[in-house]
């Protein structure tokens, strides 16, 4: 298998410039990452302080109800607020005070600004000491940012994860730090797998309980798990981490390059990675064939929208053998793609940020084969013929690492599938 | 500020949406960041649509702040307008934009787009929800478009039995069916067949379905509908006052209330009452007949719903309907009547009145849970919200109401309204009992094995067993409620295994009920351990 490493520096050369795109984007905004970061962590509360839309948009991506009791919930700014015949941040208190109340088993509380408490210039960051010294003792009060004038999507997910690292206690002891949210079970084995290869000790950021946070510092070597945290890599790394250069665990090829870059870092023998991952690479190989048949010479676009567009047409691409017709991503962040571009097809066309309208109109001309797209969108296109694929399918669902890449192909050959499976002659 | 966990009604620009993406050739250009436009789901989604709703998003971000957003409204204005060439055109901003004051609807204004009908949509985003947001967008839409109608001040009123000297059948319009309403699709279909059974045609539906054009025939019809007084309710008054377009106010869901509406209708349109609506000697008018509801309800099996107490809730036409038919028509006891629309709150308070229950108007899903909790209902109606909270007190549940959840979108021919639409509310009402002989031989039978706790298919997957529900129902909602729910279990109160014994042969669908008005009665009396005595002079106490 290739080392990335060693094709970076020339392979992104082959990529075209990417379209520069801005016009109407259809992104979710950072308030998504709720919907999965307060499974993560049980123990903690999102108040979002915005609107009845801000409120609205978390029911309606969680699905509209899935939970009978969220532990997130809107403090929704009214018109007596916003006309100052009531203090906002008295108000805040108030709220976070009956919060608190109802539900004594809340650690951790963030505040999560939104669109409405950044234009009013709401201070949560003010607001957050404030509750922290009313309720010392008895639950840490966070803020961070997820509105959509400053974020997308899974960019809550990294400004989440930055507002935990001032909190991380510091520590010279030699560790790796995976960052990025996982499925429980998927991270049991993961860690499981550092442990083979002779890494000892492993932990996680986000935690499964927010009050046991990691420990970071200069023996700290960092992993992302999930290609979106450019915010919560600069933080680690002010902190003392050094961030490990790697593609991003999503199929067999990138998930043996993620971990033998940490075992690289951890300077452990080659031979040693081989013999622990080499079966695993092989049977995730022979896992995978059914779906590659399936996914084979089809061509795929990727409208922007999660941010894990680039490690994912790496892998449908490489590992899987689809034809990648457009790559979008709401951002490019070079630094922490470099690994990821470097295994891209020459020629693949990336495009970053968003117009829907001209991006549609290349989708209906190119009429791919699939189309990976956000919730508003995948049903028009299904109805023009296009096999469609759900962007926050891949943020809830386990996918990371060898023992996962069917899985993650599966998600991308169902579809297709089903397509072929109905008739109505 | 005000704590929400779930809601019942997103933003008034999504109820604007609502009208936007139900109609053709209408186009919404929404000043918006960009995370508002996860509204589009709603209808691709949730209602299952094959198109996007016909709405272009400016989605400024926080750098376009510092320069001309206002650039940006133009601009998005003026694309949307090439790209879709619409009919009419809405703009408006969500939340957010409301603060930085853009203006775009005089941005608009001032474009020059000639005779394109231009609708600037204000909508308080702090102090309205979707419905009012809808109503207010039909309205403004629909004034705007019939601007060069509007008859001069003291212009006589049209003759609603006009259609008689002009020698064509009478005709009305349907006001109010919207997408993200509740089975609006098939009440159209249902309601428009009905009056047509009658001689009578429909001149316009909308918002659903409409253009532009559509609605400038508004006035051509001799009354207007009211189907959704959530949507329409506005724009019939307004329509009433300026053109003396008379309207029908009673919505036809239930029989009573159909058979109601379709006497309004002639009475207003001065048709003749044909016999089949004309009440009999025994109350009953044969146009009944149509539906099965009265005939099933009147049946032997039908017996055991005599007195089931339900708890309704949801929007005000669907609860208020709701509520008379479970009294009236099919003989169940309403201990719990509310709603979430308090622009209706004045409708709901009378309806609960003559019923005898106090009124609910609340918008936090967690109060409707404890009063449900609290009125220990065997039966509730209510939207997806109260389908969870009922599912977690282990009590059956229908859903009757928005908010609209894909579920609630089914493929098959569903109305509520009409005649049709009673048969439908029958079944889907009555299934989440259990059925009749089933209960009966539940009872008879009760110490078969066959009838043990398990038996409950009817409450779905993740139902907690019903003893597990009455003991964990309690804490959770004081836990979660803001409004919390009296702890049913304070005081050391215990109950003797003896009594708990005694409780476990209780039938497991009133076990709930039973538990709690004994420790009621064990804690009126200062009793410390219920134990089968106790039980049994409880149900003695509460028989009486
Ligand atoms: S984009 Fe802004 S206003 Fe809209 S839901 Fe997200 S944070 Fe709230
Ligand atoms: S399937 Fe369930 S709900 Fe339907 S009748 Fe049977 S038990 Fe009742």
């Amino acid at each position: 298998m290739a080392s990335s490493i060693a094709t970076r520096a020339s392979a992104e050369a082959d990529l075209p410039p990417p379209l520069k795109e801005s016009g109407q984007r259809e992104v979710f905004c950072g308030l998504t990452s709720i919907v999965w970061l307060h499974r993560r962590m049980p123990d903690a509360f999102f108040l979002v302080v915005g609107s009845r839309t801000c409120a609205h948009l978390i029911q309606s991506a969680a699905g509209v109800m899935i939970f009978a009791e969220p532990r997130f919930g809107t403090a929704i700014l009214g018109e007596r607020d916003l006309a100052g015949l009531a203090d906002a941040n008295e108000e805040l208190d108030r709220l976070v005070a009956q919060l608190l109340e109802r539900r004594p088993e809340i650690r951790t509380l963030f505040l999560v600004g939104s669109c409405p408490s950044e234009v009013i210039k709401l201070d949560l960051a003010k607001a957050a000491e404030r509750l922290n010294r009313q309720h010392a003792g008895r639950v840490m009060v966070l803020n961070y940012s997820g509105s959509g004038i400053e974020t997308t999507f899974t960019q809550g997910e990294d400004g989440a994860l930055q507002a935990l690292i001032p909190l991380m206690p510091s520590s010279s002891e030699q560790q790796l730090l995976l960052a990025g949210t996982l499925a429980d079970a998927v991270e049991d084995r993961l860690i499981g797998l550092f442990q083979k290869l002779g890494i000892e000790r492993v932990a996680s950021l986000p935690p499964r309980r927010s009050t046991e946070l990691p420990a970071v510092g200069p023996g700290t070597k960092l992993l992302l798990a999930q290609p979106f945290l450019s915010g919560t890599a600069r933080a680690l790394v002010d902190r003392g981490a050094e961030l490990i250069r790697a593609p991003y665990p999503f199929g067999v090829e990138g998930s043996r390059d993620w971990m033998s870059a940490a075992a690289a870092a951890f300077g452990i023998a080659p031979a040693q990675v081989a013999s622990v991952l080499d079966p695993l690479v092989e049977r995730g190989q022979r896992a995978l064939a059914p779906q590659r048949e399936t996914l084979a010479g089809k061509r795929l676009f990727l409208l922007p929208d999660s941010q894990l567009e680039i490690p994912l047409a790496r892998f449908l691409s490489r590992e899987c053998g689809m034809e990648l017709v457009e790559v979008g991503t709401p951002y490019l962040d070079r630094q922490l793609m470099a690994e990821e571009l470097a295994l891209l097809p020459a020629g693949t066309q990336l495009s970053e940020g968003q117009h829907v309208e001209n991006q549609l109109l290349r989708v209906r001309e190119q009429r791919p084969d699939l189309v990976v797209c956000g919730l508003g969108l995948a049903n028009p296109l299904e109805a023009e013929g296009m096999a469609t694929k759900w962007s926050i399918e891949l943020v809830f669902s386990p996918i990371h690492g060898i023992d996962q890449a069917a899985d993650l192909a599966e998600l991308f050959a169902r579809p297709l599938r089903r397509r072929a499976a109905l008739s109505f002659a | 500020m005000e704590l929400t966990l779930w809601t019942y009604e997103g933003p008034p620009h999504v109820g604007a949406m609502r009208i936007a993406a139900s109609m053709e050739g209408v186009h919404y250009v929404l000043h918006a960041p960009q995370g508002d436009t996860y509204a589009d789901l709603l209808f691709t989604m949730i209602e299952r649509r094959d198109k996007r709703p016909p709405v272009t998003y400016t989605t400024f971000q926080a750098r376009d702040l510092g320069g001309d957003t206002a650039e940006l409204v133009k601009r998005s204005i003026a694309d949307a307008v090439q790209r879709f060439e619409p009919e009419a055109l809405l703009v408006g901003e969500s939340c957010t934009a409301e603060l930085i004051q853009d203006q775009p609807g005089a941005l608009a204004a001032g474009m020059g787009f000639g005779a394109l009908p231009i609708v600037n949509l204000e909508l308080p985003a702090y102090s309205k929800k979707e419905n009012w947001g809808a109503a207010e967008t039909f309205y403004q839409l629909v004034r705007t478009l019939l601007k060069p109608q509007l008859p001069a001040p003291g212009a006589p009123k049209p003759d609603p039995a006009r259609w008689r000297t002009e020698g064509r059948r009478p005709r009305v319009n349907l006001l109010g069916p919207s997408l993200l309403g509740f089975r609006c699709r098939d009440d159209v279909r249902e309601i428009t067949q009905l009056l047509g059974s009658y001689g009578i045609d429909v001149a316009v539906v909308a918002p659903l379905g409409a253009r532009p054009a559509d609605l400038q025939r508004i006035p051509t019809a001799d009354a207007n509908v009211c189907l959704y007084p959530e949507v329409a309710g506005t724009l019939c008054s307004w329509l009433e006052r300026q053109f003396g377009i008379p309207c029908v106010r009673t919505v036809p869901i239930g029989i009573g209330a159909t058979v109601a509406f379709l006497r309004e209708v002639h009475s207003l349109l001065d048709l003749e009452l044909p016999a089949e609506l004309q009440p009999g000697a025994d109350g009953v008018c044969e146009a009944e007949r149509r539906s099965r509801l009265p005939w099933y309800s009147r049946s032997v099996d039908s017996t055991y719903l005599t007195g089931k107490r339900v708890f309704v809730f949801g929007d005000a036409t669907h609860a208020i309907a709701a509520a008379r038919i479970a009294s009236r028509e099919l003989g169940f006891q309403v201990v719990g009547l509310g709603s979430y629309s308090r622009e209706m709150a004045r409708e709901l308070r009378s309806a609960a009145a003559e019923l005898g229950v106090e009124p609910l108007i609340s918008d936090d899903y967690l109060a409707v849970e404890a009063a449900i909790a609290e009125a220990a209902p065997e039966l509730v109606l209510g939207t997806q919200m109260e389908r969870h909270s009922a599912k977690r007190l282990g009590i059956p549940c229908a859903v009757i109401s928005t908010p609209l959840h894909v579920q609630d979108v089914p493929a098959r021919y569903a109305p509520q309204m009409g005649f049709e639409g009673a048969n439908v509310i029958f079944d889907s009402w009555v299934h989440p009992l259990m059925m009749g002989l089933e209960e009966h031989l539940i009872g008879m039978f009760r110490h078969d094995f066959e009838f043990v706790d398990g038996h409950r298919s009817h409450l779905g997957d993740g139902a907690p067993s019903p003893s597990a529900a009455t003991a964990a129902a309690a804490p959770a909602a004081a836990g979660a409620a803001p409004v919390a729910a009296p702890p049913l279990h304070a005081g050391a109160l215990s109950w003797s295994p003896e009594g708990e014994a005694e409780l476990a042969k209780i039938p497991f669908f009133v076990r709930g009920k039973v538990r709690k008005n004994t420790e009621a009665f064990a804690r009126e009396r200062g009793l410390a351990v219920i134990d089968s005595e106790a039980l049994y002079e409880a149900k003695a106490h509460f028989s009486r």
